[in-house]
């Protein structure tokens, strides 16, 4: 599904990725774990081209991404992003939050995305709050919305980046288990997280990076239970 | 006071000299508000190419668009340094003896002139509102597949049109003000109108406090509307 050949980015003198090469196959659910600054998030924000790669190559579905005559927006239809800090658009209610995009891009009729939204709210459950503001919101019911708003744009594949990061304890478990219901049903999703419960029950594979690099990668099982480099070994004594 | 009433008369009801400062409002509101709409349409339209500058990655901005972008970047910045470093005063003598010199409306003159001047202003009072929004908005709208134009239209702009409703008001008190210079250009506005008086009749006090009082409740009036739409707007925030 997307293939990635010889990435680097660089922020002026700051090497964050260096030549990553890594390829997520469709159905993959890839946790990337890693210490903070080890560039998982750049990584992950290079894929859907929120951060532009200094260098290299991203193939998605066969598309080189990366070339300019590329059509940016129509790819990013297909990719959907979750973010830390859940990023709904404050000035409009849930069920705008969520019509939006695919109305203004006329994938769908304002009807047809009426329907859609009001689905999706039910699945996250949240269906009573397709009129309520942002702001109104616990960050766990902002996170859930972010997701259903990804959905609706019926992306081939999605992109978590610290979903539950910016989230109080006691929300961290209703977001986590939409997360799980998306993977059962087959979503190919690549996740930065720190939730290494999440890693291990839902992961297909285990991407451990540090340094801008990807450091070691195997199953949940390899990576937790026998890890094989030093800095995996230190980095999961110290979170787990 | 008789002698006041006696002035009064003089000043206004003689040869039905009030029509000075009620043909001089309507000119001054036609100036006001229509260079305040020019004005914002201007300001609108650089603010978003100086951001979409800004906000680029360098490296984003290859190719014809990224030329384009850049170019269009160095005007605004010009167009913004030029006109916010002279005085508007100076720009409304270049307008009417220069560069609009074939125009027989001096209010055609002084609308583009004032409209010219605000948008500067508006250009710089949207560039902060739209660099005070955060930058998960912008992200976030990218993110569905909605283009940097459709963005900004849909969700950036309506919330920095928000925060700065202020001073927005504040550029628009002052546009209201500063059009009592159109007299310079022999434009019959307000101030104009309370001088011809004054030196019609050689009284100063009546015409000249009559004319900056009708300003002060003007401004009473905008202040506010103003205050009733911010709280409109913060109405819909449900904070």
């Amino acid at each position: 599904m997307i293939t990635v050949n010889h990435l680097t980015k660089a922020f002026g003198d700051h090497v964050v990725l260096e030549d990553i090469n890594e390829h997520i196959a469709p159905g993959e659910k890839v946790v990337i774990i890693g210490p903070s600054g080890s560039g998982k998030s750049t990584f992950l924000r290079c894929l859907n081209l929120l951060e532009q790669p200094t260098s290299g190559q991203i193939l998605f579905d066969g598309t080189d991404i990366t070339d300019p005559k590329t059509d940016i927006n129509e790819l990013r239809q297909r990719m959907g992003m979750v973010f830390q800090h859940f990023n709904l658009f404050a000035n409009l209610t849930v069920e705008k939050n969520l019509t939006l995009a695919p109305v203004k891009l006329k994938l769908m009729s304002k009807a047809e995305a009426h329907a859609e939204a009001l689905r999706l709210l039910e699945r996250v459950g949240l269906p009573d709050k397709a009129d309520a503001y942002p702001s109104q919101l616990s960050g766990g019911q902002k996170q859930r919305i972010a997701i259903a708003r990804s959905l609706m744009m019926k992306p081939k594949m999605m992109l978590f980046d610290e979903p539950t990061s910016a989230l109080d304890p006691e929300m961290v478990g209703e977001v986590l288990e939409i997360m799980k219901e998306l993977a059962r049903d087959g979503m190919t999703m690549a996740v930065v997280t720190h939730e290494m419960g999440f890693a291990r029950e839902v992961a297909t594979r285990v991407l451990f990076m540090d340094g801008g690099n990807i450091v070691e990668q195997g199953t949940p099982e390899e990576i937790f239970g026998n890890p094989q480099e030093e800095r995996t070994k230190s980095f999961l004594s110290k979170v787990l | 006071m008789a002698e006041l009433k006696q002035k009064f008369i003089m000043d206004f009801i003689e040869k039905e000299r009030w029509k000075f400062i009620t043909s001089g409002l309507k000119v001054t509101f036609q100036v006001t508000i229509l260079a305040l709409i020019i004005g914002i349409v201007i300001g609108m339209f650089l603010a978003i190419i100086r951001c979409a500058h800004d906000q680029q990655d360098p490296r984003a901005r290859r190719g014809i668009k990224g030329f384009l972008l850049n170019f269009a970047n160095l005007i605004a910045q010009i167009y913004i340094t030029v006109i916010r470093g002279t005085p508007v005063l100076v720009q409304l003598l270049i307008m009417y003896f220069i560069i609009l010199v074939k125009s027989d409306s001096k209010l055609v003159v002084a609308v583009i002139t004032f409209g010219v001047n605000c948008g500067a202003y508006v250009a710089e009072i949207f560039r902060g509102g739209i660099m005070s929004i955060d930058g998960g908005q912008m992200e976030a709208g990218r993110s569905v597949g909605l283009s940097y134009v459709q963005t900004m239209t849909n969700i950036v702009l309506p919330q920095a049109f928000k925060s700065v409703l202020p001073a927005l008001i504040n550029e628009f008190i002052a546009l209201l003000k500063e059009t009592s210079i159109c007299g310079y250009i022999g434009l019959n506005e307000l101030t104009r109108g309370g001088d011809i008086i004054r030196g019609t009749t050689f009284d100063a006090l009546l015409p000249l406090f009559a004319v900056a009082l009708i300003y002060l409740a003007i401004v009473l009036l905008i202040t506010q509307l103003a205050g009733i739409l911010e709280r409109r707007l913060r109405a819909s925030d449900h904070r």
